[in-house]
């Protein structure tokens, strides 16, 4: 204990330098802005400013990265709040009683609400990211070939039924993404695959055009021609702060959603999103006055916003103990640290002990700046919103080709992400979800090099994922949750998934065209 | 019924099948030492088989003629937008490239007054070539006299 604190200390005297602090500050308005703009979530947003932090050194990319991240989780419940519009998808529950609260007039308590139990999340699940991260990562160094084949696999059928949608259909997407990172120069035998004479494929489809294309031109596509510039409501600084009785029902809710949201985010899926639902469906259930829900109850805002800020820093534990992304976010973070020379795992705290206690202690600088910035300034950043999006679009298409491009300075990659714009694009009409693609096309060459080296290692013995007693554990819990998951599709049965809108219910008409 | 699922499913087992016909070009080695065209096959037949129980279980996902499409429009002129950019970028410039992208989605697709297009399309230019170019050092590519 003593230890971790002594390296808190040394962490914090880096993020507190006058340089890493302002790139710290920068992260966190950006990633405010980002979560705000609807088309542009957290994913998007961070794989779009990749660039802008290649002339940086890693401690500072990463510290800038990480802001956009968790501020983008805090921008998103802004526009929730003030006009029904999830800036990102884990502030779709915040809409609900959020909203609700602006139409009684209660809007500032709710941001208020929203950023303080953001800021307590936030804080708390640092405090669990720094004291899990380090054991965790002192054990996964005991892990050979073998482990991380069942590792990966465990966390591919856990993300398939975590995530929204169906399982088979996010098993497919899963699969898909693996497929995609088979393309490129198979590092055991050479062979060049599926290149179709592009050599800049040799290292394989890259994420950020991959992420970019699915998340952000996808949601351009499907949001151009649609949008009107929405009413927006712009709340006054004094009008904020809410009753003694609002605070007195938000304490619970804030304490809960940030223990659940924390566990969540530790496991693979789509964390920050399902938390909140979670985190909801929970407080809806406790509550004494589960009819308030849905009419502007400030425990409806309070736990889900705990809850998604809180797995934001779950989601960083196995990337950073264990060299796993849990999704896809950790995986383009991940993305990001490898691109300046940081390779996240077990022997990351060992080897870079600077850099990771720089992040965690640049964590809690940047979740009290969210505070005190974002509250008193969130009559300026609505302003953005009043921009039409048919001017907005073209700026973000703008910065999605400039980010692409600038990655590698190749025109291939401004190419991928066009066809996966247009993959998205029909990926999302057609209700699939496309997540599990971004993180299949990461994991993919680690569980092709682990499975070649578990057989090796093994004379090509399939024997030796079972006799370790780690790789059997882990693969017998994948099992146990494919086989839980494909239950109701045999049983016709609804399970907790349905219940919390995670997977669509069976239609009895027509639905509503989209 | 064709429905949405359906419609996905059927997509995603052809893509699997094509994916297996291309690997026939890679060794696939044996099950105790896969070659290089193993694993891409192992995937493909599992892609195979998740689109297959997609179809299979699709039958309650809303029917295809449910989609609207009243956005192909925009659709169109923005994916001819990036494969503008991704054609236009090393032959003409960065800065070009974003005057003409931006300039034909402003004029052409949103119909916006002159004054806007050319004040957005210069704007978003020459704004975002300083703030990477001459202030992150990101090289860009420059077009016809290093413009």
């Amino acid at each position: 204990m003593l230890e971790t604190l002594q390296n808190l200390g040394s962490g914090f005297a880096i993020a507190a330098s006058p340089g890493v602090l302002v790139y710290a500050f920068a992260g966190c308005v950006i990633g405010t802005l980002v979560g705000m703009l609807p088309g542009v979530g957290p994913l998007a947003g961070i794989s779009l400013l990749l660039p802008a932090s290649y002339g940086l050194n890693a401690t500072t990319a990463i510290v800038m990265l990480a802001g956009i991240y968790y501020g983008a989780m805090y921008g998103g419940s802004t526009t929730s709040i003030l006009m029904r519009i999830p800036g990102e998808a884990a502030s779709v529950m915040t809409c609900i009683d959020g909203y609700a609260m602006t139409r009684k007039g209660r809007a500032g308590p709710a941001l208020a609400i929203a950023a303080v139990g953001s800021y307590i999340a936030g804080t708390a699940s640092v405090v669990g990211l720094m004291l899990l991260a380090p054991p965790l990562a002192a054990f996964a160094l005991s892990f050979g070939p073998p482990e991380y084949v069942a590792l990966l696999l465990l966390g591919l059928t856990v993300l398939a039924y975590m995530s929204g949608g169906s399982v088979p259909k996010s098993l497919a997407m899963a699969a898909l993404g693996l497929l995609l990172g088979m393309i490129g120069i198979d590092p055991m035998s050479g062979y060049f695959r599926f290149s179709y004479g592009l050599v800049e494929l040799g290292d394989g489809i890259g994420i950020v055009p991959v992420a970019v294309g699915l998340f952000g031109v996808s949601e351009i596509l499907l949001t151009a021609g649609q949008a009107e510039t929405p009413q927006v409501i712009k709340p006054k600084l004094r009008n904020l702060l809410p009753s003694r009785e609002e605070w007195r029902d938000a304490a619970g809710p804030i304490g809960r959603g940030t223990v659940l949201g924390f566990l969540i985010g530790i496991v693979p899926g789509s964390a920050h999103i399902i938390s909140s639902f979670v985190s909801y469906a929970v407080e809806r259930r406790l509550s004494k006055h589960p009819e308030r829900f849905g009419h502007g109850a400030v425990e409806g805002v309070a736990g889900p916003e705990s809850a998604n800020n809180s797995a934001t820093s779950g989601a960083l534990v196995p990337m950073l103990a264990l060299g796993v992304p849990s999704g896809p976010i950790p995986a383009v973070m991940m993305a990001a640290m490898m691109v300046h020379g940081v390779s996240p795992g077990p022997m990351l705290i060992q080897q870079q002990p600077e850099l990771f206690w720089g992040v965690i202690a640049s964590m809690y600088v940047g979740n009290f700046v969210l505070l005190i910035l974002n509250l008193p300034l969130v009559g300026l950043f609505v302003n953005l919103l009043r921009i039409p999006y048919p001017l907005l679009y073209p700026a973000i298409l703008v910065f999605s080709v400039v980010g692409v491009y600038a990655v590698n300075g190749s025109v291939v990659d401004v190419w991928i992400m066009a066809v996966m714009g247009a993959l998205g694009y029909l990926l999302r009409k057609l209700d699939f979800e496309t997540a599990p693609i971004v993180l299949g096309l990461v994991l993919a060459p680690m569980l092709e090099m682990s499975l070649r080296q578990s057989l090796a290692l093994s004379s090509g013995s399939y024997a030796v994922f079972v006799t370790r007693p780690i790789a059997a554990t882990m693969l017998g819990i994948g099992l146990a949750v494919l086989l839980f998951s494909l239950r109701p599709l045999l049983t016709a049965r609804a399970d907790w998934r349905r219940k919390l809108g995670l997977e669509e219910a069976p239609i009895a008409g027509e639905e509503e065209k989209r | 019924m064709l429905t949405r699922d359906r419609v996905g499913g059927i997509a995603l087992l052809l893509f699997a099948v094509a994916v297996i016909w291309e690997d026939r070009a890679f060794p696939l080695g044996s099950v105790t030492k896969p070659g290089p065209g193993y694993m891409p096959m192992l995937l493909a037949s599992i892609l195979a088989a998740t689109a297959i129980l997609v179809i299979w279980t699709g039958g309650r996902s809303p029917a295809l003629t449910s989609l609207g499409w009243c956005e192909w429009r925009h659709v169109i002129a923005i994916l001819a937008g990036c494969i503008f950019a991704a054609l236009a970028l090393e032959r003409i410039g960065y800065r070009l490239t974003v005057i003409v992208l931006v300039g034909f989605l402003l004029w052409v697709v949103e119909r916006k007054q002159p004054a806007v297009v050319v004040a957005t399309a210069l704007g978003l230019s020459l704004g975002t070539f300083y703030v990477f170019s001459t202030l992150l050092q990101v090289p860009l590519p420059l077009g016809p006299g290093d413009f």
